[in-house]
């Protein structure tokens, strides 16, 4: 069903891998919109309660494929019909998306990654600002994301220098929430995707839904998000369960409603 | 009176709720529908146990247009003679507060639907539009003109030349939409706003409803004569005494609609 990417469920967790490991992991125009194909269908799924992205072979994403790029591209439409779509899609998507960076996450590929929840990266694993190496600007959220996790300069400093970042830097940077040696790479991805994955779903969601809410809203508009947000989450089983797990002392098991 | 086919009524804290029902089609409007709409308003309208009414869909979806298969093979002359429209101005005619809640897309037929009701309350998610030009013809229940006096020439020609659709909160800051909240509460905001107005006396709120209708349609001048009228006549209501007595009483009034 899909060429450039693999995509499976198991275990309430759907896994996105980019597929096109020759090329360590290039985004086509098809893989673009595969991608927001899986995610669309994941978000659907009502057994899928947490979202793995990674890469197939030695690469997590290079970015654009840019053996397609002519000289009289337009690059603005590239964006509008297939990036900033695949973008939107995880901004919107409420439930836990997990970037399991394995290798190189360049250009438009470590904008992929920065628009996912969490970044788990590999000791093996590096971001690039590529984008100033060929004479452009980030793009797909980039420029979004990056102020936000790492600060007005140090985003300056990446976007212009261009230069690799490590998974030990990147840690530091506050752009992955944990490294991982390359021996336990499969199984601790597995189980942080597994973690998430049996939390109260709906929950996740509207934090989710609402933290987003809060770069442009201030204190009176969030009392009043939350106050929405707490009332969707107060009639969910989750909370019910949770609830009745505390009163009987054990530990709660949610169903991701 | 025709059975209910289309939509689902029922009544609950002197707030009347009709629920577009036709979810296998995303609820598109039928000429059934919206005679069954009316019927139900001009019913309630006159009903002393509704106050406000709702108009909605359902979690997904409030309505996705008109049901274009109805009215595929229609021509200029049996549309002039079934002169179907004439049902919307009467929708226009119900006195009674309408509130539609508003989740998911909210097009053509259904975006005219929601601009006949008198408030909007919309999910985040909400998208509203009118896409009629893409089938070669334009919107016909009120949608240029609604649409154009609630944010203005410019903007509304854009829209409705491009058919493109709007979210909930470019429709909120333009004028279109009142309220926007979570999707999950939609219908829950638009019961505590219909309550709100029906604890309000019965006879302000409908004159209010008039006289702000007239002010859209005459000029300012015979628009305030009207309202003049209106506040005169409410003079004559028990409702005004009783207000102004528990005014100065410095209690809480209590209503009939009288």
């Amino acid at each position: 069903m899909f060429e450039t990417i693999e995509y499976v469920t198991e275990n309430n967790v759907a896994w996105i891998r980019l597929n096109r490991p020759d090329k360590f992991n290039a985004f086509t125009e098809q893989m673009n919109l595969e991608i927001t194909k899986a995610l669309k269908e994941a978000e659907k799924d009502g057994e899928v309660r947490c979202l793995v992205i990674t890469g197939n072979g030695k690469a997590f994403c290079s970015g654009e494929d840019l053996a397609g790029v002519k000289q009289d591209t337009d690059h603005a439409e590239i964006l509008r019909k297939r990036y900033n779509p695949m973008v939107e899609k995880l901004a919107n998507f409420e439930k836990p998306v997990i970037a399991a960076v394995n290798g190189v996450a360049a250009g438009a590929g470590m904008s992929l990654a920065l628009a996912c929840d969490f970044r788990i990266l590999s000791e093996k694993a590096s971001f690039i600002e590529a984008f100033i190496n060929v004479g452009l600007v980030p793009d797909s959220g980039n420029l979004f994301y990056l102020p936000r996790l790492v600060g007005h300069a140090k985003a300056l400093e990446l976007t212009v220098m261009g230069e690799k970042v490590s998974a030990e830097e990147a840690k530091d940077l506050g752009l992955a929430t944990k490294v991982i040696a390359l021996d336990q790479w499969e199984e601790e991805v597995s189980a942080f995707a597994q973690n998430l994955a049996q939390k109260p779903t709906k929950a996740i969601g509207l934090i989710k839904r609402y933290l987003r809410k809060s770069w442009d809203a201030d204190l009176s508009e969030m009392l009043e998000n939350e106050a929405y947000a707490q009332r969707t989450a107060g009639q969910t089983v989750d909370h019910a369960e949770g609830v009745q797990a505390f009163l009987e002392k054990r530990k709660p098991v949610f169903k991701g409603r | 009176m025709v059975n209910k086919e289309t939509i689902q009524t029922w009544t609950e804290d002197g707030v009347g709720v009709i629920q577009l029902n036709r979810p296998k089609v995303l609820n598109a409007l039928n000429r059934r529908m919206v005679t069954e709409i009316l019927q139900t308003m001009e019913e309630w309208d006159r009903d002393d146990e509704v106050s406000v009414m709702i108009v909605t869909g359902n979690e997904k979806v409030f309505a996705a247009g008109a049901d274009i298969a109805e009215m595929a093979e229609d021509d200029s002359i049996s549309l002039e003679l079934l002169n179907q429209f004439a049902e919307w101005d009467r929708l226009a005619w119900v006195k009674k507060p309408i509130i539609a809640a508003v989740n998911g897309y909210c097009l053509g037929g259904a975006f005219e639907l929601a601009l006949s009701c008198d408030l909007i309350v919309a999910a985040e998610n909400a998208q509203f539009g009118f896409p009629e030009v893409n089938l070669g013809v334009m919107p016909g229940a009120g949608g240029t003109v609604r649409l154009t006096k609630l944010m203005g020439r410019a903007k509304a020609l854009e829209w409705l030349w491009l058919g493109e659709y709007m979210t909930a909160k470019f429709a909120n800051e333009n004028g279109v939409v009142n309220r926007v909240v979570a999707p999950e509460l939609v219908f829950e905001e638009a019961m505590k706003l219909a309550r709100k107005i029906a604890k309000q006396a019965p006879l302000s709120i409908r004159m209010i409803k008039e006289a702000v209708n007239k002010s859209v349609d005459h000029s300012i001048y015979e628009a305030m004569q009207y309202e003049r009228k209106n506040f005169y006549m409410l003079f004559a209501s028990e409702d005004q005494k009783e207000g102004m007595k528990a005014f100065v009483e410095k209690r809480r009034p209590q209503f009939k609609g009288k």
